[in-house]
């Protein structure tokens, strides 16, 4: 594959991106996707969130699953960073914590693929802000 | 933090904190004059005189969360650490600029660690806000910004898994690109 460095490259591989539509059609209805939070403020960085980031976004690319990963801030759980929230289309929302490469692996492969919950849940009573 | 681009990652949170809809990321190599800069600029809500002066006070916050900030006071120490300085200019209602300065050669200086990846991520996480972001080496700039991105994709989202990889690739191609010109 010929390397993009350029408008004009990004420009010419759209059409490319177009053929593969199907999670971007479902993203105009996030409530349809699972979504990911990535707690990433001082603290869940310095503890290793973005590694954590890069590999949910590698492995929901690679399995081709309807998920969006973002961002979030600290939600006071300082302590057990990096955490992770996963909210499944009309479920509450479930927090894990001291998620490294592993536990992200784990999570995708067991809660979202299986409902199947794993150890380390925080309980969801803070706000995100 | 084991890298500057992790430090960059967490200044850019505070500007989405204070609203910023448009941010710009700027990172200033300069081996020749040994000194590598980094600057964080947003349109935000900005900062009373108050409040930036108790900026590098790691018992202060204005999150509701924790009692604690340390965002700034860990990069201003790893600044001061390694021979240079943190600047943060702010006027409420207009924006703040936050610049740190390191020694390039000095044996405390982080590596400045994976840039291109760090703006990806906030790029696609925060699909409201506008990023613009400048690369310098020994003087030579390369520079790109959301706005020219979306107006080429048009539909499809700065999210969308292969775009940001897409995104990173010329990132860091560019970024390569200034420095193997130099060294040639």
């Amino acid at each position: 594959m010929t390397k993009i460095k350029s408008l004009d490259d990004l420009r010419q591989k759209k059409q490319q991106l177009e053929q593969n539509m199907e999670i971007r059609e479902k993203s105009d209805h996030p409530e349809s996707l699972v979504q990911i939070k990535v707690a990433m403020a001082t603290c869940g960085i310095a503890s290793g969130a973005r590694t954590v980031m890069n590999a949910l976004v590698e492995k929901i690319k690679k399995e081709n699953i309807a998920a969006v990963v973002t961002q979030t801030g600290c939600m006071g759980y300082c302590y057990a960073e990096p955490t992770v929230e996963v909210k499944k289309p009309g479920q509450d929302p479930v927090v894990f914590s001291y998620v490294d490469v592993k536990k992200a692996e784990e999570i995708v492969d067991k809660y979202i693929r299986n409902n199947e919950l794993l150890d380390g849940i925080l309980p969801a009573n803070y706000q995100t802000i | 933090m084991n890298d500057l681009a992790l430090h960059l990652l967490d200044i850019v949170q505070n500007s989405l904190a204070a609203g910023a809809t448009y941010i710009v990321v700027s990172v200033d190599e300069n081996p020749r004059d040994n000194v590598l800069i980094i600057s964080v600029s947003d349109n935000g809500r900005g900062m009373s005189p108050e409040q930036l002066k108790k900026l590098s006070d790691p018992f202060f916050t204005s999150r509701t969360t924790r009692r604690v900030g340390l965002g700034v006071p860990l990069l201003k120490q790893t600044a001061e650490q390694s021979g240079g300085s943190l600047q943060v200019i702010s006027e409420p209602g207009k924006g703040t600029c936050l610049t740190a300065r390191f020694q390039y050669d000095h044996l405390d200086r982080p590596p400045l660690g994976d840039v291109a990846n760090a703006l990806v991520l906030m790029i696609s996480a925060n699909p409201a806000v506008d990023f613009a972001y400048s690369y310098t080496y020994n003087g030579k700039t390369y520079t790109v910004n959301t706005m020219e991105i979306r107006e080429i994709l048009g539909d499809t989202p700065l999210s969308d898994l292969y775009v940001m990889e897409m995104i990173e690739e010329m990132i860091k191609e560019n970024q390569n690109d200034l420095k193997v010109c130099q060294i040639e």
